[in-house]
C-alpha cells in the first residue's frame, strides 16, 4: 500500500512539474534559440552596468553569468534593494517584440550573504 | 596571528586524521588505550578549531585587514555586535563555523558515552572525525579563513547592510549547530549497523543529540522566516528557496524518527526504517551545506559556482553507498521482534505518520532538484513555483495535523471502537464547535484553512484531555492539588508531555501559516504626504517625509535615511531606505552615498490578530541634478581642499540634500500588507522549542528507574489487554 501511495505520489508530482514549471534560460539561451511568443521564461543572470528607471519602469540588460551576451529587460515592479549592476538576478519574463517583458513580483535578488566573487575552474 | 590560525587549523585537520586511525585501531585490537586515544584526539581538534574561531573573531573585532576575509566582509564602521557576525556571512567563516560546532558536539557525546557503548564509540567517533577531517581540510585546501589580502586596505568592504540585523547573530549559528548535532545520531547509527549492535540503546543515548538538533534546526529555520519576514523583498516568511527547502528536508526526517523510534523502544518494530532516517537525516543535512556552497542550483541563499562543489559531491556519495551497503547488509539484525497488529493502532497512526511526513521531504526533494530532473529529461533546466509546491504540501499538511491529533491518545496494539469514542470524542467535538463558529463568523474564503483550524482545534483538544486526565489521576492518587500535579506529571513523563507541548506548538504555528497565506492583504501604492490608502480595512496615511543623516560610533557618515512617516488607524509608523556609502573610487564624493548598497527598513505593527506591514521606496530621482552638481564641486575642489575641510563640506551638502527632500517631496512608493496571525507562527515555534526542551531534559536517574518499571507495567498491561486506554505513567 505504501509503495503504490509512493508511486502515486511521484506520478503527480511529475505531472503537476512539467505541466506548471517555466524554463529556465540564460540570456545567451534566449537569443540563440528564438523564444516561443508569448511563453514565460527564468532569466537567470547579471545585470549590466548602466541602468535606468523612469518613472516606475526600470530598463536594464542581463547578461549571462559567466560571458557577455546580454537581452534587454523593462521591469514595473519595485527593485529589491540589492538590484545592482552586477548582481545575479532570477526574474520571470515574457518576450514583446525585442524587448523581455519582467512579470511584476518576479524579480529577486541574491541573498547579500553570498554576494562573492565566482571561483570556478572555467 | 593568520599563521597562528592556519596552524590551528592543521592540528585540528591532524588531530581528525590521527583519531579515525586511532579509533578503528582500537576497535579492531581491541585496544582501550587507542580508543582512549581517538576520543581525546577529537577534544583536541574541538580545542584547536576553537582557538582557530577565537583568533579569527578577534580579527574581525580588531578590523585587522591583514585577513582577506575581513577585509572583504567587514568595516571600521560595521558597528560590533554586526562586526561579529561578519565571520559566518563569508564562504570560509562558515565552514570554520561549521567545524567548530562539530568539534563541539562530537567531544560532547564523546564526553558523555565514554563509559558507555564501549563497542559503538570508536566507529562513532571516527565517522564525527571523519566530518571533522573534511570540513578542515576543505579550509586547509579550498577556502581557508586565514587567507593573507593581496594588499592590506585602509577600510573594508563592511557587512552589508542587509545582514545587519540581530537575526544575523543567532540565525545561522542554529541552523549550523543543527546540521552538526545530527552528525551525532549518524556517527552512532553508522557505529551500530558496523557493530550489528542495532537494539534501542544507540538510540536512547544519541536521543538528547537528535532532539537538540531537532529545536536548534527547527529554531533555525523559523528565525530565518521571521528575519525575512522583516525584509523587502525576501519573499515574506518562506519562498520554497532550494537552500531554505534543503534545511526543512532532514528536519522532516528527523521528525518522523523522533516519532517512529518510539515504535521501535516499545516493541522491538522498524528498525531497517529508523536506521535508514537517521541516515538520510544525516545526508540531507549535507545535501543542504552542498546546495549552499556548491552552485549546482540557482538559489538566492547559494554561494557563487565554487571548486567546493565536487568534495561535497564526493563526501555525500561516500555517505550514501555506505549507508545503503550498511543497511543492506545488516538486514538480518535489523528484523524487526513483532508485526503490525492492527491498523488501528498507535503503531499503524505512528507508520501513517511517518508516511507524510516522508512524503512531505519527498515533495520538497521533488521540487528542489526539479530544474536538475527537468533537465535530464528534457535538457532544459525548469523550474516550479509556490502553488506547485502547495498543491501537494497543504493536503499532507492537514492530514499530518490529524494525525497528531488522533496519535497520541490511540491505543498500541489494536484499538477498539470504545477507546476511540472515548480518547477522541471530546476533542472531535471541540474541532466541530471551532468550525461551526467560524462559519458563523463568516470565514469562508478558504475551505483548507478552515479544515486546518478545525484539525488543530481537535489536536488542542486532545492534548488539553491527556493532561487534564493525567493531572485527575494524580490528584486521586496524591492527593496534590492542581498545579503540583500538574507539575508532578510533566516532570515525571517529560517526554510524552513535552511532546504534547511541541504538538501544540506545531499547531499553533500551522494555524498562523494557513490564515496568513489564506487571508493576506497587499497594496503597492504611490502616495503625497496627507493622502491615505485602505488595506485590509485598514486606512495608511502619509503624513510626512523624514531625514536624516546617521554617524557611525567613529564620527563617520554610515548611511543617509530618507523615510517616511505614517498613520494607520491612529497609530503612528516609520519606514525608511537607507543609504550606505559605496567604497567604490570611481563613483563622485556625492553620488557614492546614494549609488552604494540600500536597505529597506520595514514599519512593523505585529499583535495576535493582524499584522500591519509597510514599506517605503522613496523617490530621489529629483535630487540628481543636485547630487551631480554636488560631484562636480568637490571632484573641482579635491585638491584645493584638507581631508577635514572636505568632509566638512560634505557634511554640509548632504544635509542641504536630506533637507531638499523633506521640505518638497515627491510621491513615495508604499508597498502595505496586513497579514493575519503571523504572530502565531513565532509564538508556536516558541512552545515547541519549549517542549523539544521538555522532551529531551534528562531526567533525575531515579526517577526515571520508577517511570521505566511504571511504564514497563503500561505497556505489559496493553499487551495482555489491548483495548485498555493509555494512562500516564
Amino acid at each position: 500500500m505504501a509503495l503504490s501511495a509512493a508511486v502515486l505520489l511521484a506520478g503527480a508530482l511529475a505531472l503537476t512539474s512539467f505541466s506548471a514549471s517555466t524554463e529556465a534560460r540564460q540570456p545567451s539561451e534566449l537569443v540563440n534559440a528564438t523564444p516561443t511568443p508569448g511563453a514565460k521564461y527564468q532569466l537567470v543572470g547579471k545585470v549590466v552596468k548602466g541602468y535606468e528607471t523612469k518613472g516606475e519602469t526600470t530598463y536594464f540588460r542581463v547578461r549571462d553569468r559567466d560571458g557577455t551576451v546580454s537581452v534587454p529587460v523593462t521591469y514595473a515592479g519595485r527593485l529589491p534593494d540589492p538590484f545592482r549592476a552586477d548582481r545575479e538576478i532570477v526574474i520571470d519574463v515574457v518576450k514583446q517584440g525585442d524587448v523581455y517583458v519582467g512579470q511584476v513580483g518576479t524579480l529577486i535578488t541574491k541573498c547579500p550573504s553570498k554576494f562573492t566573487a565566482d571561483k570556478t575552474d572555467s | 596571528m593568520i599563521n597562528a590560525g592556519h596552524a590551528c587549523l592543521i592540528v585540528a585537520f591532524a588531530a581528525a586524521l590521527y583519531g579515525i586511525a586511532a579509533s578503528l585501531y582500537g576497535a579492531r585490537a581491541q585496544r582501550r588505550d587507542f580508543v582512549a586515544s581517538g576520543r581525546r584526539a577529537a577534544y583536541a581538534m574541538a580545542g584547536a578549531t576553537a582557538v582557530a574561531f577565537v583568533l579569527l573573531e578577534a580579527a574581525f573585532v580588531r578590523s585587522d585587514f591583514e585577513y582577506a576575509v575581513v577585509a572583504s566582509h567587514s568595516s571600521t564602521t560595521t558597528p560590533l555586535f554586526y562586526r561579529l557576525t561578519a565571520m559566518w556571512s563569508s564562504q570560509e567563516g562558515s565552514l570554520l563555523l561549521w567545524l567548530f560546532s562539530l568539534g563541539l558536539w562530537s567531544s560532547i557525546i564523546l564526553f558523555i558515552t565514554r563509559h558507555k557503548l564501549r563497542a559503538l564509540a570508536p566507529y562513532a567517533t571516527a565517522v564525527l572525525l571523519g566530518f571533522a577531517a573534511f570540513f578542515a581540510g576543505v579550509m586547509l585546501f579550498g577556502e581557508s579563513p586565514f587567507t593573507r589580502a593581496e594588499r592590506i586596505v585602509a577600510e573594508g568592504a563592511g557587512l552589508n547592510p542587509l545582514l545587519r540585523d540581530p537575526g544575523m547573530m543567532i540565525h545561522p549559528p542554529m541552523l549550523y549547530s543543527g546540521y552538526t548535532l545530527f552528525a551525532v545520531p549518524f556517527a552512532f547509527a553508522i557505529a551500530a549497523l558496523i557493530t550489528r549492535r542495532l537494539d534501542a540503546e544507540w538510540i536512547r543515548s544519541t536521543r538528547p543529540f537528535t532532539l537538540a538538533a531537532w529545536c536548534a534546526l527547527g529554531f533555525g529555520i523559523v528565525l530565518g522566516a521571521r528575519w525575512s519576514y522583516h525584509e523587502l523583498d525576501w519573499g515574506g516568511y518562506w519562498m520554497w528557496d532550494p537552500v531554505e527547502n534543503a534545511s526543512l528536508m532532514p528536519w522532516l526526517t528527523a521528525t518522523a524518527f523522533l516519532h517512529s523510534v518510539m515504535i521501535q523502544e516499545r516493541r522491538g518494530m522498524l528498525r531497517t526504517w529508523n536506521v535508514s532516517l537517521v541516515l538520510g537525516t544525516g545526508v540531507l543535512a549535507i545535501l543542504g551545506t552542498f546546495l549552499v556552497r556548491s552552485g549546482v542550483l540557482n538559489s538566492i541563499h547559494a554561494f557563487g559556482a565554487s571548486t567546493l562543489g565536487l568534495p561535497f559531491l564526493i563526501l555525500l556519495a561516500v555517505m550514501i553507498a555506505g549507508s545503503i551497503f550498511l543497511v543492506a547488509s545488516r538486514q538480518d539484525a535489523l528484523k524487526s521482534e513483532h508485526r503490525l497488529d492492527s491498523l488501528l493502532s498507535r503503531e499503524a497512526i505512528f507508520l501513517l505518520n511517518n508516511f507524510v511526513l516522508v512524503a512531505l521531504c519527498f515533495v520538497v526533494f521533488w521540487g528542489t532538484f526539479f530544474p536538475l530532473i527537468a533537465e535530464a529529461f528534457t535538457g532544459r533546466q525548469r523550474n516550479i513555483g509556490p502553488p506547485v509546491y502547495e498543491r501537494f504540501i497543504v493536503p499532507l499538511a492537514l492530514i499530518l495535523v490529524l494525525l497528531a491529533a488522533i496519535g497520541p491518545v490511540i491505543a498500541w496494539r489494536r484499538a477498539t471502537a470504545a477507546n476511540l469514542k472515548r480518547n477522541l470524542g471530546g476533542p472531535a467535538l471541540l474541532g466541530v464547535v471551532v468550525l461551526v463558529v467560524l462559519l458563523a463568523l463568516g470565514v469562508t474564503e478558504s475551505v483548507t484553512a478552515l479544515i486546518m483550524f478545525t484539525f488543530g482545534a481537535f489536536v488542542v483538544g486532545t492534548v488539553m484531555q491527556e493532561f487534564w486526565r493525567g493531572t485527575r489521576a494524580r490528584r486521586a492518587v496524591a492527593k496534590e492539588s492542581v498545579p503540583v500535579a500538574l507539575a508532578q506529571l510533566i516532570k515525571r513523563n517529560r517526554r510524552r508531555y513535552g511532546g504534547y507541548v511541541v504538538h501544540v506548538g506545531i499547531v499553533v504555528i500551522f494555524v498562523g501559516v494557513a490564515a496568513s497565506s489564506s487571508f493576506k492583504d497587499v497594496r503597492d501604492v504611490a502616495l503625497n504626504p496627507g493622502q491615505s490608502a485602505t488595506v485590509g480595512g485598514k486606512e495608511f496615511t502619509y503624513v510626512k517625509p523624514t531625514s536624516e543623516l546617521v554617524a557611525a560610533p567613529n564620527g563617520r557618515l554610515e548611511r543617509i535615511v530618507f523615510g517616511a512617516e505614517l498613520r494607520v488607524n491612529g497609530k503612528i509608523m516609520h519606514t525608511s531606505k537607507d543609504y550606505f556609502p559605496s567604497q567604490d573610487t570611481s563613483l563622485g564624493p556625492v553620488s557614492r552615498f546614494f549609488d552604494g548598497e540600500a536597505t529597506t527598513e520595514v514599519a512593523l505593527d505585529a499583535s495576535l490578530g493582524k499584522d500591519t506591514w509597510a514599506a517605503v521606496a522613496p523617490d530621489i530621482a529629483k535630487l540628481r541634478p543636485q547630487i551631480e552638481e554636488g560631484d562636480k564641486v568637490f571632484g573641482n575642489a579635491a585638491d584645493e581642499l584638507s581631508d577635514d575641510q572636505a568632509n566638512e563640506f560634505l557634511a554640509v551638502a548632504l544635509q542641504g540634500l536630506t533637507d531638499a527632500y523633506a521640505d518638497n517631496p515627491p510621491p513615495a512608493r508604499f508597498r502595505l500588507e496586513v497579514n493575519p496571525l503571523v504572530t502565531w507562527i513565532w509564538i508556536g515555534s516558541l512552545i515547541a522549542v519549549l517542549g523539544g526542551i521538555l522532551a529531551g531534559w534528562p531526567a533525575k536517574r531515579g526517577l526515571t528507574k520508577i517511570a521505566s518499571a511504571k511504564y514497563a507495567a503500561r505497556v505489559g498491561k496493553e499487551v495482555r489487554e489491548p483495548e485498555t486506554e493509555s494512562v500516564p505513567a
